[in-house]
């Protein structure tokens, strides 16, 4: 069963109607349609298996009147989607950028494979990479991507596409951001506050998703046991006279009601699915905030490395030593240096207070327009979250009232059978 | 024999439930006038053994009984011997079964509460299968069972027959029947009730088994729900725009809950005795089928003997003619209460599973009116119609 995900959600809040309009996702219909297994030969000329997908895109426009001119489509696997969105988040690191589905399978109860050649969990992941691209299309600052639009139409080459824009060498490193968390003074503190949320979401879906897939283990049981009463009452009834019509229709009940449980919960795990992508989405959040931090220690050293400088200039234009320095000491062991020597330091701090300050404001400029990109795209995104996890846990008890229905029917069933026993 | 001509004192009314109870309707409108019931266990712990006693509540309109209301204390062991003695008083009469001297598969302690409880409603169905049976309920030891003190019990019981030749009657009629004693002139039903059991007694054991594996299921479920409900509020701290809507599901989630635990009760309460009972009931039948045979094992030898011996004719001839009428009282009984045992148990299977069905609505309509309330609850503030799959 395919639940569709919001194709059109994109925020009224902070985007004008304008960017809406040009989002990719009214302009054309993406679907990733199928999965096929392939074995080719990988970097190291060793045979594998993968799965490939199927992209097709459509313009919206060519679907009106009932005409549907075929789609343009392409192959991809899931490495390649990878490479999207690792692309994306370098280049937009104030964006909150969709997660993609699992690499591999988490939280299953026990009668959900963990392999990720499963047709099940193929199907799965096909409907999640499809959400993803449609999240991407929706987005009305990272649709307008160039790579994002080959990799949606060209096959051939787009790896190579990507490479070469050197994103891979704009990326910060892993240490560089740690460090920068721990030794920020003053990051915003919203942030702050933000990466807590996310750590408590990631905590809480975490929590849930594991609960939820025992509470599935043991409805599963339930279920499935009833199946045997199905056997065992139609043996049964092979031995009485009066009570055996009775309960060989009860036995066939049972059967349909053991049988109901792999639709109830095939389509519990869509539900699955859709709160593991803000578990996923939380470490999105923490990319933004990361992000965030590393450009305010940057900002805080440069302007730590100014301050020193000018306090420099200062004392070597008024003779006073305030702080300890080598060349002061020196200058006090071998005698003071000639006022021309005075003046060609002074000089060249000078300029590189000046170079300081130039960059200072635009580091500083940078931060200030990274902190209110990010925060709009964070109230978009928030705003996302609110209206996808409400509607998905109206789509959690909409799947329980219909489990509810089923079972009422089949027991009414299996009531009229027992009273003609 | 009329029941009625002796009874001078009122029936005394226990109270409602309990007489609703052990009301059963039986095809005959003959009005109930001994009312049983197996409550209060406690402890006795003695420098040898520790035992469990039972009171004994019996209420009684009957001529017999000295007084209308007796109480007295009861152990397994007395249980046992009543039962004994009404094996050997009717051999081929379908004694009720007991419960099991302690249950083996070691989950459950021996002096465990839920194992006491179990015993207690199984000795309580015990009594009260004999007080409905026609024949058995008139039995002397039965009544002594009601009414005699501890003390006068334990004398009453030395005056019996020992221990072993007790216990002798089963042993040697399935010895015999061992050595092929009695099947040679079984009759044809009699055989057919045979293979009836056989069958009967695999289904049963196997339903038994599966019911009890759908309570533990239910069981981790419940157990499973129980922590999955709170994650939701604890979620809906952090979120301030869904409180409602994790709110809404935490609560139906424990809704759900107390749902499950009232289906379990009713598994535990009805299913589960009535099928237990009736795998226990298999190996009552198995015994009384092996006594039949014996005592049409004893004419049969005589028979042999009749056509062997000529010199003691006489003597065995009229021995024959007494074991003749020996058998035919025994076959007749036990088709009697064949027959009514069957009705019986078609009844009690039947009114067993309905009510399983019915707690299973109930269990199924108590979620769904949750889950409606908590989704109409949603769709209210939504002002884009849901498709929501209830619509008619």
């Amino acid at each position: 069963m395919h639940i569709s995900f919001s194709n059109n959600f994109c925020d009224p809040c902070n985007f004008s109607s304008k960017m809406m309009e040009d989002c990719l996702s009214k302009k054309i219909e993406i679907t990733v349609s199928e999965a096929e297994k392939r074995t080719g030969r990988n970097a190291m000329n060793m045979q594998e298996t993968y799965t490939a997908y199927l992209i097709e895109t459509r313009a919206v426009e060519s679907q009106t009147e009932g005409q549907c001119s075929p789609p343009d489509s392409l192959w991809r696997r899931y490495s390649e989607f990878e490479l999207l969105r690792n692309y994306l988040l370098v280049n937009y690191p104030h964006i909150v950028v969709p997660p993609l589905p699992e690499k591999r399978a988490e939280f299953v109860w026990h009668k959900l494979s963990a392999d990720n050649m499963d047709p099940d969990f193929v199907e799965r992941r096909r409907i999640g990479l499809e959400n993803f691209l449609i999240r991407v299309a929706s987005h009305p600052i990272i649709c307008q991507d160039k790579i994002f639009y080959s990799f949606l139409t060209q096959e051939g080459g787009w790896k190579e596409m990507v490479n070469e824009t050197g994103f891979q060498l704009k990326a910060d490193s892993r240490l560089k951001a740690l460090n920068a968390t721990f030794r920020v003074k003053n990051p915003d503190k919203r942030f702050t506050e933000l990466k807590h949320y996310s750590d408590e979401l990631q905590s809480v879906i975490s929590h849930l998703l594991r609960v939820r897939a025992r509470v599935a283990d043991r409805l599963y049981g339930v279920y499935k046991v009833h199946g045997n009463y199905g056997r065992v009452f139609s043996e049964w009834s092979a031995i009485e006279k009066e009570m055996g019509d009775g309960l060989q229709s009860a036995g066939h009940h049972m059967d349909v009601y053991a049988g109901s449980i792999d639709d109830i919960l095939e389509e519990e795990e869509h539900y699955a699915d859709q709160l593991k992508e803000y578990l996923f989405y939380a470490e999105a959040l923490r990319a933004v905030c990361r992000k965030h931090e590393l450009m305010q220690y940057d900002l805080e050293i440069a302007a730590q490395d100014l301050a020193s400088k000018k306090q420099q200039c200062e004392e070597l234009a008024t003779g006073t030593l305030r702080t300890f320095s080598l060349k002061g000491m020196t200058s006090k062991l071998f005698g003071q240096e000639t006022p021309e020597q005075r003046e060609g330091k002074i000089k060249v701090l000078e300029e590189q207070i000046h170079e300081g300050e130039e960059q200072l404001k635009s580091k500083n400029v940078e931060s200030r327009e990274f902190v209110k990109s990010a925060w709009t795209d964070i109230e978009r995104f928030k705003e996302q979250k609110n209206h996808d996890l409400k509607e998905a846990l109206i789509s959690y008890a909409v799947m329980q009232i219909s489990m509810c229905k089923k079972g009422i029917q089949v027991w009414t069933n299996a009531k009229e059978c027992f009273s003609k026993m | 024999e009329d029941m009625f001509a002796n009874s001078f004192s009122p029936l005394i009314p226990t109270s409602p439930s309990s007489m609703l109870n052990q009301y059963k309707f039986e095809d005959e409108p003959e009005l109930r006038d001994l009312f049983i019931t197996v409550d209060d266990p406690e402890s006795h712990i003695t420098a040898i053994e520790t035992f469990i006693t039972y009171r004994v509540v019996t209420k009684t309109s009957r001529g017999e009984f000295d007084s209308s209301e007796y109480e007295v204390r009861r152990r397994y062991q007395d249980f046992l011997w009543l039962k004994s003695r009404l094996e050997e008083a009717h051999p081929t009469l379908i004694i009720p079964p007991l419960p099991e001297k302690f249950i083996m598969k070691g989950m459950v302690e021996r002096f465990s509460d839920e194992f006491i409880e179990t015993r207690r409603k199984a000795l309580h169905k015990f009594l009260n299968r004999i007080a409905e049976h026609p024949t058995l309920t008139f039995n002397e030891d039965f009544k002594i069972f009601l009414t005699a003190q501890a003390w006068e019990l334990s004398s009453h019981k030395k005056q019996g027959p020992g221990l072993f030749s007790r216990m002798g009657q089963t042993v040697r009629a399935v010895a015999s029947s061992v050595r092929g004693g009695g099947v040679k002139n079984r009759p044809d039903m009699f055989t057919d009730i045979n293979d009836y059991m056989e069958t009967f007694n695999q289904k049963i054991n196997l339903l038994d088994k599966i019911s009890q594996r759908i309570y533990k299921e239910e069981r981790g479920y419940y157990c499973e729900m129980k922590e999955y409900g709170p994650i939701h509020t604890l979620w809906s701290a952090s979120e301030e725009d869904l409180v409602d809507s994790l709110k809404g599901v935490a609560s139906c989630t424990d809704k759900c809950c107390k749902a499950t635990e009232n289906r379990m009760a009713g598994l535990s309460e009805n299913l589960l005795p009535v099928l237990h009972e009736y795998v226990l009931y298999s190996e009552v039948l198995t015994g009384v089928l092996k006594r039949r045979d014996h005592i049409q094992a004893e004419l049969d030898s005589k028979v042999d003997a009749l056509s062997n011996k000529k010199a003691e004719k006489d003597l065995l001839t009229e021995e024959i003619g007494n074991l003749e009428d020996k058998v035919a009282c025994a076959n007749n009984a036990l088709k009697a209460d064949w027959d009514r045992w069957k009705q019986n148990m078609q009844h009690d299977m039947k009114t067993a599973f309905l009510n399983v069905a019915e707690n299973n609505i109930h269990y199924y309509e108590q979620c769904l009116a949750a889950w409606e309330s908590f989704l109409t609850s949603q769709t209210v503030d939504l002002h884009l119609g849901e498709d929501s799959e209830d619509k008619p």
